[in-house]
Order: structure tokens, then sequence, then C-alpha cells
């Protein structure tokens, strides 16, 4: 590298292909995974900047039904509302997600289990889960959990459980090729020095699989956050969907709360992939 | 340190054991026994089955039939009256705690440093207090020459060094067996000598009982007390080293010296 240093004045083939190896990843404002999004969303403001520059040209001289020009004063008079949405949603997501990581540890490890029933079922439900949508199995736990009077749970509490069950699967098949990662010589190692289960899964397995297992995780992470509004329309969770079904319904207004929605919903997606990025780049390390 | 291990050396006992992958055999009804404090040298073509030799006394492989007795204990099978019963997990563990094994692309764990693959297995495995077991880790890297990498991961050693720590971290559990499976066939071969030293070393000090598979043969004429040629699943000559080398009776053997070059 000090060589690469003093021979700098004068530019050469081997010194920038040196630099390079010196910088394996790319700045973030370099790649183009999170510039494609970043330069959408500004295209998307411009464009709504744009319109509210020339209001007059796309305005309609009637506002009260019918009119599906955007009006920018309604738009703002809705964030607070949908706000409160957001966040209902956000920690739905949160619990949810919390319950897929570990229902999704305990599936993959039931599937792996020496004992068959249990690595059956396991599979079983896996599959089972993984190949129906989300939307069918809300409703079905709605039917489940608050038809009857034994079971009562809140639209919030079906969500929750729906996005840990739906989502633990599919954390379940990300553990699953994380574990399947670790090189066999690691296993046979902790074999050699007579470790006991506990000790094998919780010190070498796991840590070992986890870097492997992140993406996955972080892409189902915001996947499920994506997927949560379902929660509105189907559960009546008071969520951003729910309200603007509402609004809808009320004042004829669809554009300006969906809007809002999908900026609102780009404006915490990217920030969370790009940070889950960083988690990521973060906890490798050298083999 | 004269008595490297407390347990003292154990002697393995194999008698007619098989194993096959598939229709492929690689141990036929194989009868070894290694003495207490033994060093035995395995050598033979690749893919003779010398390496299933060790890797079944590891328990890394289950065997299809016969018996192996490691200290005079069963491994695979716990005696009921004078019937023998296929073991439990639980005696197997057991056993297999009075073994350790090398490995030829060394096994490091990498999330770790030198010092704590070295303190795991101690640790967890043998309930010795953290200092305790920091203490003994740092003896045995001294040991082996590399008591300023402690906090380095294996990344950042080489392939000798980290063949040094995994044999390290083997010794560190104090058994009674240690199986070294070709521990420097992955190296570059002028890393070869520091790893060769330091199994010297153990060899030299220790009570040890050593089962060696190796292509290094003059470091096997050095350290062996007996030499085993191993080829097709079946042992073909076997001796002094420096018989079997200088002096091979079998066609076999003075085919694959002739090949290996004998230094």
């Amino acid at each position: 590298m000090s060589e690469a240093v003093a021979t700098s004045p004068t530019p050469s083939g081997p010194s920038t292909d040196q630099k390079l190896a010196y910088e394996p990843h790319r700045k973030w404002y370099r790649r183009p995974e999170i510039l494609g999004p970043v330069a959408i969303v500004i295209a998307v403001y411009a464009v709504l900047l744009g319109v509210e520059v020339q209001p007059g040209r796309y305005r309609s001289a009637f506002t009260a039904d019918g009119d599906l020009a955007l009006d920018w004063d309604y738009f703002f008079h809705l964030i607070p509302q949908m706000l409160t949405g957001a966040y209902v949603l956000a920690r739905a997501t949160v619990l949810g997600f919390t319950g897929a990581i570990v229902l999704g540890l305990l599936m993959a490890l039931g599937r792996r289990s020496q004992f068959k029933p249990l690595s059956w079922v396991s599979a079983f439900v896996i599959e089972f889960v993984r190949s129906t949508p989300l939307l069918v199995q809300l409703f079905f736990l709605q039917a489940l959990f608050r038809t009857t009077d034994v079971v009562n749970l809140s639209g919030v509490q079906i969500l929750v459980l729906g996005l840990a069950l739906h989502y633990g699967t599919y954390t379940s098949e990300g553990y699953r090729a994380g574990i399947n990662s670790v090189p066999d010589g690691q296993w046979e190692a902790s074999t050699a020095l007579n470790l006991d289960p506990i000790t094998k899964w919780t010190r070498i397995i796991i840590p070992q699989a986890v870097p492997n297992v992140l993406p996955a995780l972080g892409n189902n992470l915001i996947a499920s956050f994506k997927d949560a509004p379902m929660g509105g329309p189907v559960l009546a969770v008071p969520c951003m969907l729910f309200f603007a079904n509402t609004i809808r319904a009320e004042d004829f207004r669809s554009v300006e709360p969906m809007l809002l929605i999908g900026a609102g919903f780009l404006l915490i997606s990217i920030p969370a992939a790009w940070g889950l990025r960083r988690l990521e780049e973060r906890i490798e390390y050298e083999r | 340190m004269t008595d490297v291990s407390p347990k003292g050396a154990a002697g393995v006992r194999m008698r007619s054991v098989d194993k096959a992958f598939g229709p492929n055999v690689v141990l036929r009804e194989l009868n070894l026994e290694v003495e207490p404090g033994e060093r035995v040298v395995i050598i033979g073509p690749s893919g003779s089955g010398k390496t299933t030799i060790l890797r079944v006394i590891m328990t890394l492989e289950r065997i299809d039939g016969g018996t192996i007795r490691v200290g005079g204990q069963h491994l695979y099978h716990e005696p009921v009256g004078d019937q023998l019963k296929a073991a439990s997990e639980k005696h197997i563990r057991k056993v297999r705690s009075n073994i350790g094994m090398v490995f030829q692309h060394f096994n490091l764990f990498p999330h770790m440093s030198a010092l704590e693959n070295i303190m795991l297995a101690p640790v967890k495995v043998h309930n010795k207090s953290r200092d305790e077991a920091r203490e003994t880790g740092m003896e045995l890297l001294a040991k082996v020459g590399l008591s300023e990498h402690a906090n380095h991961t294996p990344g950042q050693l080489s392939g000798g060094q980290k063949q040094r720590v995994a044999i390290a971290r083997a010794l560190a559990a104090e058994p009674a067996v240690m199986l070294f499976d070709e521990v420097t066939s992955a190296l570059d071969p002028e890393l070869v000598g520091e790893v060769l030293s330091v199994l010297r070393d153990i060899a030299e000090e220790g009570s040890t009982t050593m089962m060696l598979v190796t292509h290094e043969m003059a470091f096997a004429r050095e350290v062996a007390d007996r030499l085993v040629m191993f080829d097709n699943g079946r042992i073909v000559e076997e001796g002094r080293p420096s018989d079997v080398l200088d002096t091979p009776q079998k066609p076999r053997t003075r085919e694959f010296l002739g090949a290996v070059g004998d230094q």
C-alpha cells in the first residue's frame, strides 16, 4: 500500500487496480440497488412539486364530488391521521416479525430434528403456510379467533399472529440455508471437541449462520412491513389503508391518501433497507 | 511437564471393523491395536481409507460392523450382562472425551480468536473456570510458539499458524489419544516444518497415544514407533519404520514407496 502511495503522482493501471482492491465495498450512493429507489423517490417528489407549482392547470373547478385532481391542502391535512396509522402498522410489523424470527428458528430446528414425526410436522406446516397467500390466512385466522366467544383477539393481535406465522415459515427457510452454509469442518470440529449440542448450536453454528441468514431476514422484514397493510381492509386494523378506505367512502377521495401511503412506505422502507445493508457489512468477518 | 495427560494414555483396539460408503468398501474387517503411549503412523495411497480409520475412531463416521475400544471401553457398544448393545449417544460422548483430533483443513472457529478457540472446550465441556482455561490456553499457545497471536482470529493467521492453534485446541482437552489427519497436507511447503516441530515436541514430552496419517516419510521414520502400510481397506504391512521403509516385504509397499519417493 505504501508503494501505491509513493507512486500515486503518476496515475497508472496497477495503482488503480490496487485502489479498487482496498475498497471492496462501494459507497452506498454508488450502488444501483440503493440509487435506483432513491432516484424514483426524488422523481416522484419532483413530479408532485411540479403539480403544486401549477395547481390551476390540473385542478378542476369542481371540488365536491368525483374530483380526481390533487388537493395539496387536503393531502397535508391527512398526514397526522396517516402517521397514527403508520405507527400501528410499524408496531404490528415489529411484533409480528419478532415472532417470526423465533417461530422460524423453532421450525427450522424442528425440521432438522432427528425425531422424525417432529421433522415431518414442521416440514408440513412450513410448506402449507408458504403455499397459501397471507390474505387467505388472515381471513382464516379471523374466522378462527374472532367469531367464537372462547378466544376473542383484536384485529391487531390477529395481524401480528398472521405475520409471525407467515413470515416465520420464510425465515425458517432462510435459517435452513444459513445453517447448511456452515462448512462440514465446523460440525466435525464440534464433535472432535466433544461439545454438547447446546454449545455447538449457540457458540459455533448459529453465530456463523447469522451473517448468511441476515440478507434473507432483512428482505423478509421489509416484505412483512409491506404486507402488514392487509390488516386494514381484512381485520379493520386502524392503519393507513383502513383510513384510506374510510376516506374514499366518506369524501370520495382516493388520490391523496394513496399517494401519502406510497410516499410513507418509501420513506420507511428505503432507510430500513439501507440500514440492514450496513448491518450486514458490519457483521461480516473474514473466514 | 512430564505428564501432559493426567488421565494417562489409552490404547485403541479395533476388531474386525467394517465401513462402507454405499458400494464403496473402505475398511474390510480391520484389526488394529495401538498400545497406550504408542505412536503409530499410517501411510498409504490416497483413497485407501486411512483417513477413515481416524474418522471412525473420532465418531465422525459410524462403523458398519466390528468393535472399537478406547482405553478399555467400548466406543460404539455398551456391555449389558455379557452381551454388547449399541451404545447411547451419552455413552459415546463419555468415551469420546478421551480422544482428540487435528484436521487437514484446521477447522478452527473463524469467529473466535485463537485463545477463544482453545478455551471453548475446557470451559464448556470440562467445566474449567475461565481464568484457569485462559492460563492453560496461554501456556499451550506458548508451547506452539504463538503467544503474541492469542487475540488474532484464524483469518489473520497463516496456514501453519492456524494448524498450530488447532493442535493447541486439541491438546487443551487433555485427550489420551490424539488423531492427526494429514495435518501438513494443506500447508505451503515452507510452513510444514513449524507444524512438524510442534508434533515432534508433543511426541517427545508426552505419554499421549498418537495416530498419524501423513505423507511425510522422513517425519514418520523419526517419530513413529510403528508404521502401518494401508491399502484398499486392509493393512498391507506393518513394523518398525526403518524396517518398512528400508526393506519393505510386500510388493504393494515397494510400489507405493517408490511412487512417493522416500526421503
